[in-house]
């Protein structure tokens, strides 16, 4: 009985899913997906390929958690010190480079930390502490979370003091971040592609954008198939090879939102050091 | 009368049964043979629709027991003051405890079929049970009782519901049946019908057996005051 | 197909708002929108929820109807604390559910080797361990009401619990099936569970909850409430034609 279903039960489940000869699964980020990027990039893969590829997006940190269990065959995340501790303790690699956008500080209007048009975003980050100005953390151990809990270091400073008062940590992906923001008037940190394509800004404007420490590099890994043997280790490498050649490189730079370009391929450039 | 191989008599010793800390039947010794029905008759609350269910094995006794003292194995039947009918056809609610009962496939088409005809329900064998009048629900009940060609059928107050018309329909079923050989175990606390259909008559009163008769024997010399009491059109407490 | 369908998807948020504001009117025009060109990315994404929660509530009476039935008829010892754990899982929180399946289901865990995570069969799963508890409860409720009627009869008959189960299913039919309708009502509305353990992967397992939790994510709350007007009248459309279907046979029936 139990021997029986559980040769049947998969088969049944499997039923509604549609026959796909040959597929991947990606762990990535909100970003990427939530900003249009793979939706815009894969068809092009598939159409070169025959390999179709699916997205999960659940953020950085989860995506190489993911990885880590075997759940997916390719990840392509943004915290460059993540992916390497994912790739020293086996779980995947080689970590190549695919491409680049930054990061913005959003803000309201009305900035009430005046950090408009600052070129720093450490002084920046100083001067919204210091008015203790709502701030939103997306909280939830992504690139971007990373990201801003580096910034804050950066600036000498541990924004958690003001964790239920003025530093609001929502534990979500980019776009929800941005929704409370929005409705908040708070300052945010965001990657410029998700931001771009978000359409809920209500008051919400770029304050600070174009400095170094706000690069964004996104590097891409094949989980290790020596630990998962199901890993689809060849149709993996074919996306990973595929993303970073020329078509895959102009796939990227071609996305654009209203004329703006999103993510800037480097693959074939030495990865600035962040 | 007798049949060669039967379950009967069927035998009560020291009966009693409580709910709540009140005795609801007390002491009751009974012997049921084969033959014309038997008929309980008692004021309400005397304890027929509980002693039916007792006899018939649906309540467990709280003291003393039952037991089917013949060689066969029983086969009961009992029939309910409000019928039970499931929403179903007629056709497949009289064929509906032939399986339970055991009885092969090839042998209830036919035992149905009979079993409408003895309640005129053939006609209206593809209707939905639950949309006939009560006396034809009632009369269902029957035939899917009859169905089953039970040796002993338990009949708690079927005709308590219906008109008289009804009535006289259910009697006659009921008395083709005993005919058939079927002994008939029946609760009523209507006296006229008790005297149309009673080979014998236990009265109850009380939690207690206060008489066990031939009916014409009960019905024109009863031997306890509160027996007469209840025939005479007293109100018993 | 894909890139078509996911052109024309965004051709509707372009349409949907040029502002920020949620605008009902506008989810409202462009939900009529969705659903009168037959939008195929919106279509694909209606079928698989609607496959996916059929299938789950299939399964899930499977088990859950006889449950449900055999704990309205039968006197055992643990009979109430089951009905109670019943109820208490009536409640279970679907984002736990969808991490107890995740568990199970990865590839390092115990039904790994189904390569079942991020499928529909994944959601299916997911959704079954959800309603099963609610179709159980419910369903025994409901039949402890007939078997009130019907008890003493069948067991006249001579039957037993276990032979009373299918006689109460079938005749308590129509009762039931507003049962499984509060089953597929859950399932297909619930979206803690199917996100985690789906992966809202587009083409593969984005259902209309997973659809319009990213839209919103997207900050595109038109088109998000325009999705969940779609949602609600499929599920209402499913309701008025079980409704329909219990009232013609119920007529027929008596």
């Amino acid at each position: 009985m139990i021997a029986l279903s559980r040769r049947a039960l998969p088969l049944l489940l499997a039923l509604p899913a549609r026959a796909q000869s040959s597929s991947i699964t990606i762990a990535s980020t909100t970003s990427t997906e939530q900003s249009g990027l793979f939706s815009h990039i894969l068809p092009s893969f598939r159409d070169a390929t025959g390999i179709a590829a699916r997205v999960i997006a659940p953020g950085t940190g989860q995506a190489l958690d993911v990885g880590r269990r075997g759940d997916a065959d390719v990840v392509l995340v943004h915290d460059r010190p993540a992916e390497e501790a994912f790739v020293a303790a086996g779980f995947g690699g080689p970590r190549r480079h695919v491409m680049f956008n930054d990061f913005v500080l959003v803000g309201p209007a009305t900035d009430p930390a005046a950090i408009a048009g600052l070129s720093d975003a450490s002084e920046a980050l100083r001067r919204i502490a210091t008015k203790r100005a709502g701030f939103v953390s997306r909280g939830d151990r992504s690139g971007t979370h990373a990201a801003e809990l580096r910034l804050w270091r950066l600036a000498g400073l541990d924004p958690t003091m003001g964790r239920g008062n003025w530093y609001r940590e929502v534990g979500q992906g980019m776009g929800p971040a941005l929704n409370t923001a929005a409705a908040q008037d708070a300052y945010i940190l965001s990657d410029r592609g998700t931001w771009i394509a978000f359409r809920n800004r209500q008051a919400l404007r770029i304050l600070v954008e174009g400095e170094e420490r706000l690069f964004n590099q996104y590097g891409v890994m094949l989980v290790n198939p020596a630990r998962h043997p199901h890993i689809r280790a060849a149709e993996g490498q074919v996306f990973i090879d595929w993303l970073l050649s020329d078509a895959g490189q102009q796939a990227i730079a071609g996305y654009r939102i209203g004329g703006e370009q999103l993510f800037f391929p480097n693959a074939r450039q030495p990865e600035p050091v962040s | 009368m007798r049949m060669p191989e039967t379950a009967l008599p069927l035998v009560a010793r020291g009966l009693g049964f409580s709910a709540g800390g009140t005795a609801l039947l007390r002491e009751i010794d009974l012997v049921l043979e084969a033959g014309p029905p038997t008929l309980i008759i008692g004021p309400n609350g005397a304890g027929k629709s509980l002693l039916l269910r007792l006899l018939h094995g649906l309540l467990q006794p709280g003291a003393g027991w039952v037991r089917w003292q013949g060689r066969a194995a029983p086969r009961a039947a009992m029939v309910f003051q409000r019928p039970v009918l499931l929403r179903r056809s007629v056709r497949a609610n009289a064929a509906f405890p032939l399986p339970l009962a055991g009885i092969p496939a090839a042998d209830r088409g036919l035992r149905v079929a009979e079993a409408l005809a003895l309640v005129g329900l053939t006609d209206l064998a593809d209707r939905p049970a639950r949309r006939l009048s009560g006396g034809e629900q009632q009369r269902l009940a029957l035939a899917r009782a009859a169905a089953l060609r039970p040796e002993v059928l338990f009949l708690d107050e079927p005709c308590a519901s219906l008109d008289p018309a009804a009535t006289a329909a259910a009697e006659y079923i009921i008395q083709t049946i005993s005919r058939q050989g079927c002994k008939i175990i029946m609760s009523t606390h209507d006296l006229g019908q008790a005297r149309r259909l009673a080979g014998e008559v236990i009265f109850l009163h009380q939690g207690r057996v206060c008489e066990h008769a031939a009916a014409p024997q009960f019905f024109q010399a009863p031997s306890t005051p509160q027996a007469a009491a209840f025939l005479n059109g007293e109100l018993l407490w | 197909m894909r890139q078509q369908a996911g052109r024309r998807l965004d051709r509707g948020r372009r349409a949907g708002h040029p502002a920020t504001v949620p605008d009902i009117a506008t989810a409202l025009a462009a939900a009529f929108g969705l659903i009168t060109e037959g939008d195929r990315a919106v279509l694909s994404i209606v079928t698989l929820s609607l496959q996916v929660s059929f299938l789950a509530v299939a399964l899930a009476a499977l088990v859950g109807l006889p449950l449900g039935a055999f704990l309205a008829v039968a006197r055992f010892p643990g009979r109430r604390p089951l009905i109670i754990a019943g109820n208490a899982l009536m409640g279970l929180p679907p984002v736990v559910v969808g991490l107890l399946v995740y568990l199970l289901l990865s590839r390092s865990g115990p039904l790994g080797g189904w390569g079942l995570l991020f499928s529909p069969g994944a959601m299916v799963v997911a959704q079954v361990v959800l309603i099963t508890p609610i179709l159980a409860t419910l369903s025994r409720e409901v039949l402890e009401g007939l078997w009130e009627e019907y008890g003493e009869q069948l067991r006249s008959f001579g039957a037993t619990p276990r032979l009373a189960v299918p006689t109460l299913l079938w005749d308590g039919r129509f009762s039931l099936l507003t049962v499984l309708l509060a089953g597929f009502g859950r399932a297909s509305a619930e979206v803690g569970a199917v996100m985690i353990v789906g992966g809202n992967i587009e083409g593969h397992t984005r259902v209309m909850t997973t659809a319009i939790a990213l839209e919103t994510s997207k900050g595109d709350l038109p088109l998000a409430l325009a999705l969940g007007m779609v949602l609600m009248t499929i599920v209402l459309a499913v309701n008025a034609a079980a409704q329909l279907l219990r009232d013609l046979a119920q007529r027929r029936q008596g």
